[in-house]
């Protein structure tokens, strides 16, 4: 399977500040990969380094078969590239901003493209309306749309659901899916757990550095972590006494019930062994989810990057 | 309530403390202006160049030229052989005034057959014109009066024994608003222009729009020239605005060609586009480009030549003068509307703006990047 997205060790620093340390990442044509990570990991900068925005100060490597740094304006006529930011303009129409972006990529059938676009959105009977006047995820999709006016290959797309309501980003899912089943990559950051498990894939980026690759199956049995369920009364309220725990990695309250997990078995066995003594809890082993391992890599990052 | 008073006065002052650009306005536009009008500005302009005309070269007309330079306003700096030449410093503005003296001047004195002294002035600024004018005449008689001994003594006290012509060329009626208009021309241009291309950037950075923009296929020179023609045609409209209303309401007209007062303008207008491009790639949001477009606009307006004299300020003040547009525009636009200069007579000036236009453009596109770096 050729790949949309091919580049290695790619270096990103600010003063002497390292934002992308010597990530890889190669992405099959046809794919939907999560790129997740911490605030600050160096996500976007990473996203904007393969599309064009940002000079990598080091590495390199092809996007849709075109040099990085050389082909800069191949990659951005065939590369869709949506902002964390609503990025187009709130003071003209929808219409207006499908046909700017329509003459930007100088794209034929102006007048057919965009009339399609608005139908795909079900935005045609409020084309006139100003962009600043939708909703959040109306906005989000609106991007969306615009950003495959000129029928890209690759979607590069920054935290496209941040802040929108459940129904919009389901909503905005699908239409990912429906692009990628016409062949499109999508390589997409986000900080929703229930979003990276609808990813074919999964990239975990954290200071920098690339954590994790793979599906998130994958992911979760590579992470080696051991998991705990805690049910009762007041079985939440053990998480502020279990979190610093010598081994245990987190311990956080999901309602009622505790959730547990640390790389380390015996030590997790430990930690929670005076509690297992209260009858009233049920104590369960569990499933590790993404989101313990996401925490786990995160921890374990940031000693690597202290111990740098 | 204290409490609450200084925690928004604590918040106030350290959000100012990190907008440096702010702080400097408000410390650096009084400091300017202060110099500015302490310093720079004189209204009664003096040593402004001169030209002598003389066919007649006695003791008589030497003390003459000599009065009216002691007068400190007048600084003869070109002798023209003829009165043509003459003139046409007189059009290019290289002298304020042209004194000519017949060649039978100090015959027609002695011979008591009033002899006559010409004094052509440029009084396009009528400001810059009056006090010398008004100063030539006693100077001349005082000089005369002592220089007149012996037998020409009763020449002396004849009040009619020679004849001061002043000819106020361009503006005959010393009205203030054949000057303040065409200067208008060039202020309204610097504030319009300068800032609308200096929000328009800035704007795009502020709302977010940069990024979306810079992630399609577009060349640096396409944003810049695209964000920068809509404006030019404002321009044009508000040139021809301008000059509609000077024209019917208050009767300055245009007595050059039209064609090449367009091309200046054209030009200038196009200076100042990219000066507020410039700008824009230097600051980070609308305020900030709002407060360097009025850094740029307060010198436009007080060194120009448009509030006061260009000859009255000192000589630095004139150099830091020379280096704006709205100078080098300003004199452009009186000369042709009030003049009727042509090409030749502001070379110069076109040459100065054109200058300007390469060396800003190259800073802009220096400034403007293409990525995000």
């Amino acid at each position: 399977m050729a790949l949309a997205i091919d580049v290695h060790d790619l270096v990103k620093r600010y003063g002497t500040r390292t934002v992308v340390d010597h990530v890889s990442l190669g992405i099959g044509a046809g794919r939907i990969c999560g790129f997740l990570g911490p605030n600050g990991s160096g996500k976007t900068t990473t996203l904007r380094m393969i599309c064009g925005l940002l000079t990598p100060d080091g590495g390199g490597g092809t996007c849709l078969g075109h040099d990085l740094v050389r082909e800069r304006d191949a990659i951005k006529r065939q590369a869709g590239y949506m902002t964390q930011r609503f990025g187009l303009y709130e003071d003209l129409t929808i219409r207006e901003n499908l046909e700017f972006v329509a003459r930007v990529y100088g794209l034929d059938r102006m007048k057919g493209r965009v009339d399609q676009s608005l139908e795909r959105l079900g935005l045609a009977t409020r084309q006139h309306q100003l962009a600043g006047s939708l909703s959040g995820g109306w906005k989000q999709r609106l991007a969306l749309a615009a950003c495959v006016l000129h029928e890209p290959k690759l979607l590069l797309l920054d935290e496209p659901t941040a802040g929108v309501d459940p129904k919009a980003r389901r909503a905005f899912w699908d239409e990912i899916h429906a692009y990628a089943s016409e062949g499109i990559t999508v390589l997409v950051s986000t900080h929703y757990m229930d979003e990276a498990e609808r990813c074919h894939e999964i990239a975990y980026i954290a200071y920098g550095a690339l954590m994790a690759r793979g599906t998130a199956a994958d992911i979760i049995r590579q992470s080696g972590l051991t998991a705990f369920i805690a049910q009762g009364p007041g079985a939440d309220r053990l998480a502020p006494r279990l979190r610093d725990a010598p081994g245990v990695t987190a311990a956080a309250a999901f309602g009622t019930t505790l959730h547990v997990c640390s790389p380390d078995r015996e030590a997790l066995t430990r930690a929670i062994g005076p509690f297992r003594q209260d009858t009233a809890l049920t104590w369960q082993e569990a499933e590790p989810t993404l989101e313990d391992v996401f925490i786990h890599l995160m921890g374990q990052a940031r000693d690597n990057a202290l111990e740098s | 309530m204290w409490a609450r008073l200084v925690a928004i006065i604590l918040k106030e002052l350290q959000q100012l403390r990190r907008d440096r650009l702010t702080f400097a306005m408000m410390f650096g536009v009084p400091i300017m202006q202060l110099l500015l009008f302490g310093y720079a500005i004189d209204t009664d302009p003096h040593n402004l160049p001169t030209a002598v005309v003389s066919a007649d070269n006695t003791t008589i007309t030497r003390t003459i030229l000599s009065a009216l330079q002691t007068t400190g306003y007048m600084h003869v700096t070109r002798h023209p052989a003829s009165e043509a030449e003459a003139s046409e410093l007189l059009q290019t503005g290289e002298v304020q005034f042209v004194v000519t003296i017949p060649s039978d001047f100090t015959r027609r004195l002695v011979r008591g057959e009033r002899a006559q002294i010409l004094i052509d002035a440029d009084a396009t600024d009528p400001l810059a014109a009056a006090n010398p004018l008004a100063a030539a005449k006693s100077a001349i008689e005082q000089a005369l009066s002592r220089d007149l001994v012996g037998p020409l003594a009763p020449l002396a006290s004849r009040p009619d024994a020679f004849d001061l012509v002043i000819q106020r060329r361009y503006n005959p009626e010393g009205k203030a608003r054949l000057n303040i208009v065409p200067g208008l021309l060039a202020v309204i241009l610097t504030m319009t222009m300068v800032m609308m291309t200096a929000l328009a950037v800035t704007r795009e950075r502020e709302r977010g729009t940069m990024e979306n923009l810079l992630a399609m296929p577009v060349r640096p020179i396409e944003v810049m020239v695209g964000k920068i023609v809509p404006y030019i045609a404002i321009g044009a409209v508000q040139v021809l605005v301008i000059l509609v209303v000077s024209r019917f309401l208050f009767d300055v007209a245009v007595e050059g060609s039209l064609g090449l007062l367009g091309a200046g303008t054209a030009l200038f207008i196009t200076v100042n586009l990219a000066i507020g491009f410039t700008i824009s790639t230097l600051t980070q949001n609308q305020l900030q480009a709002m407060q360097a477009s009025f850094f740029m606009m307060l010198p436009s307006i007080l060194l120009s030549g448009f509030m006061f004299p260009f000859r009255g300020m000192p000589v630095w003040a004139q150099w830091l003068g020379e280096g704006l547009p709205a100078t080098h525009f300003m004199r452009i636009v009186r000369g042709v509307m009030l003049k009727g200069a042509g090409l030749g007579d502001i070379s110069t000036e076109l040459v100065a703006l054109a200058a300007m236009l390469l060396i800003v453009s190259a800073l802009a596109i220096s400034r403007y990047r293409v990525t995000l770096d």
